[in-house]
């Protein structure tokens, strides 16, 4: 073998004697990889913010949807919709051992009058267990109590946009506010959490007890979901496995039967969306990879053009003592140095590009490692593979006629 | 290759000594080129065998072949065959570059000294557009000799330089040859293989004469007649 070094060096001085050729070939793979990167860093950007939203839902997060009743298969209709009462909670309160807290959620909303004007919001009712399973935290003020619940006192807490909407310049604790006519008193502000991992405002809420949004703002019994937490994450199946039992107890469903609810977790709700956002990221990963593969094809067409120029070159260098593979490996370290200066420059040119957008359009941008090795070597093997054609032509050359070539 | 047979050499049967100094003449068609690129490993004969430096040649492979060229055989061209755009140093060290054996330590240094050898030890970072002809034929002799070769096979190398270049490129081989250097040149120039030891002519593939020179010229002579006179002319 010849040292590796000298071929790179005499590759590289070979190119640059062609340098504005050299450099727009090598663009193909500039463009490609950096494509290649700032797609991914957005993709993975999108999903690094969900993830991050999910976990601000909670810890251990147990969520339980109303579903449509069933029996033997038979489905009973959308009349039979199937939602949970206060005794469901009360009874899961009372039976499971495995959940560290349960909170019914009651939602209404509606338009909001009070301090300097009126906002539209949903209203969540919420028993104060609700707190900890969704890991609110207070900014001002206090949060309501069991007792506040119980005797379903017109207390709310308003999320940061809500109250920056109502009361921009004042403290709304102690303020009165009313929801769709019905006075409450404000008694807290929650801390902002920002926005969730689907883009929506979780701080443009507010919460109350529970029984006073469904007694006072939106009547009937119906409770129109479940939150609870389990005790730990190792926990977390056999605490939803517990539920389960007790909510078919308490909906008396046979053995046959199917559940009339659906129990979610958080792990679930986090890999549904980030399922999402992977296939977002494949899918412009795999579009820019596209275009790497043109400037893929973009060598060996220069590479092509090149051997028949320099035909006299090689054999000048058979006739010194270059064997076929000499030859081979020579014009493959070119074109393997091509597109690797491609890949360096296109990892410059993605990584400042995705600074760049997410400095002017404040997408959250996550360039990662991996991505740019992957584009690196990526770029590598392209070089290799489209490279690997032309320079085998190369080798195949006989001596004589290459000398005699024109 | 071709569909038809061309028997390019028929019968040949030659013996170079070490220290030679052969020049070989014919007409195009003669078949001088394909004895050519025999000699110099290019070609393979379809039989017949051809022993270089005492070792049996024929029935190697490819890259055997390129090996021999590396080793034994220095190569000077008509078109000079230098690469463009690369200086004369590092055309002169292009064959050590491919010299699998090592064994010339310093590719560098023997470069310079081959250069040096052929007179352009002052020029070794020019490229071959900004040398003259009879400058770019010295940096092809150059690289010839750097690899210490068993002979030096010269195809028409003054064919593309005037009359005065021409004789100074051949008192570079005479110099080369008094060192014990084997040369063999191919020309169709009478004049020019007066300066060798030794002619052979080729016909159609024959060989047709083979004689020592009398009168053997001395191109030393020659050019400090050149000095001389300001002008000379070929008899």
């Amino acid at each position: 073998m010849l040292q590796i070094r000298n071929l790179f060096k005499a590759a590289f001085k070979s190119l640059m004697k062609n340098g504005t050729r050299s450099l727009l070939t090598s663009l193909g793979i500039i463009i490609g990889v950096s494509a290649v990167i700032v797609m991914v860093a957005i993709g993975e950007g999108a999903q690094t913010v969900i993830e991050e939203g999910i976990n601000s839902l909670g810890t251990n997060l147990i969520i339980v949807f109303p579903g449509v009743s069933q029996s033997g298969g038979v489905s009973r209709g959308a009349g039979s919709f199937n939602r949970f009462t206060f005794d469901d909670v009360e009874k899961i309160r009372k039976e499971a051992t495995l959940l560290r807290a349960v909170s019914p959620v009651v939602r209404s909303g509606g338009q909001i009058i009070g301090g300097v004007g009126n906002w539209f919001t949903t209203v969540y009712g919420v028993s104060p267990e609700y707190f900890e399973i969704r890991n609110w935290e207070i900014e001002k003020g206090a949060f309501f109590t069991e007792r506040d619940d119980r005797s379903s006192k017109k207390v709310a807490l308003l999320g940061a946009t809500v109250a920056k909407q109502l009361f921009p310049d004042e403290d709304p604790t102690g303020r009165q506010i009313r929801i769709r006519n019905t006075p409450f008193t404000i008694i807290g502000v929650l801390k902002a959490k920002g926005q969730s991992g689907m883009g929506t405002d979780q701080d443009d809420i507010i919460l109350a007890p529970s029984t006073t949004v469904l007694y006072r703002l939106r009547g009937g019994r119906w409770v129109d979901m479940l939150n609870a937490s389990a005790m730990s994450a190792a926990t977390n199946k056999r605490a939803q496995e517990e539920l389960r039992t007790i909510l078919r107890e308490a909906h008396r469903l046979n053995e046959g039967d199917d559940d009339d609810f659906t129990i979610r977790d958080q792990a679930e709700i986090a890999e549904t969306a980030s399922e999402t956002s992977r296939v977002m990221t494949l899918l412009l990963g795999s579009i820019a990879a596209v275009s790497l593969i043109v400037g893929g094809i973009g060598i060996m067409n220069i590479m092509l053009v090149s051997v028949t120029e320099r035909t006299r070159e090689i054999g000048i260098r058979m006739a010194v003592g270059a064997k076929g593979k000499d030859i081979l490996i020579q014009f493959l370290v070119e074109s393997i140095v091509l597109s690797l200066i491609g890949g360096i420059v296109g990892i410059m040119l993605g990584t400042l590009s995705s600074k760049l957008i997410s400095a002017i359009f404040h997408w959250p941008i996550f360039t990662s490692v991996s991505a740019i090795a992957l584009s690196f070597f990526f770029a590598g093997f392209v070089g290799v593979f489209f490279g690997f054609y032309p320079a085998r032509k190369a080798s195949l050359l006989d001596p004589i006629e290459a000398l005699r070539y024109e | 290759m071709g569909d038809v047979a061309v028997h390019a050499l028929r019968g040949i049967d030659l013996l170079v000594e070490k220290g030679e100094f052969l020049a070989i003449m014919g007409p195009s068609g003669s078949g001088k080129s394909t004895l050519m690129n025999l000699l110099g490993c290019l070609d393979e004969p379809t039989s017949g065998e051809y022993y270089l430096d005492g070792k049996p040649v024929a029935g190697m492979s490819k890259n055997e072949y390129a090996d021999i060229r590396n080793q034994k055989i220095g190569f000077v061209f008509q078109g000079f065959n230098l690469l463009a755009r690369t200086s004369a140093l590092e055309n002169v060290e292009l064959p050590l570059f491919y010299d699998r054996t090592r064994r010339i330590r310093n590719p560098k240094a023997a470069a310079l000294e081959a250069l040096d050898r052929v007179g352009l030890g002052t020029r070794v970072k020019h490229h071959p557009n900004t040398l003259s002809g009879g400058e770019q034929q010295r940096v092809a002799i150059a690289r010839a000799l750097v690899n210490q070769p068993a002979i030096i096979l010269a195809d028409e190398p003054t064919g593309n330089l005037d009359t005065r270049t021409s004789v100074d490129v051949l008192s570079v081989f005479q110099e080369l040859n008094d060192q014990g250097i084997t040369v063999i040149l191919v020309t169709h120039e009478r004049d020019l293989a007066q300066y060798a030891k030794r002619i052979i002519e080729m016909r159609d593939g024959h060989l047709l004469r083979d004689a020592r020179v009398e009168n053997r010229r001395l191109a030393s002579v020659d050019l400090a007649e050149f000095h001389d006179e300001g002008a000379y002319e070929l008899e």
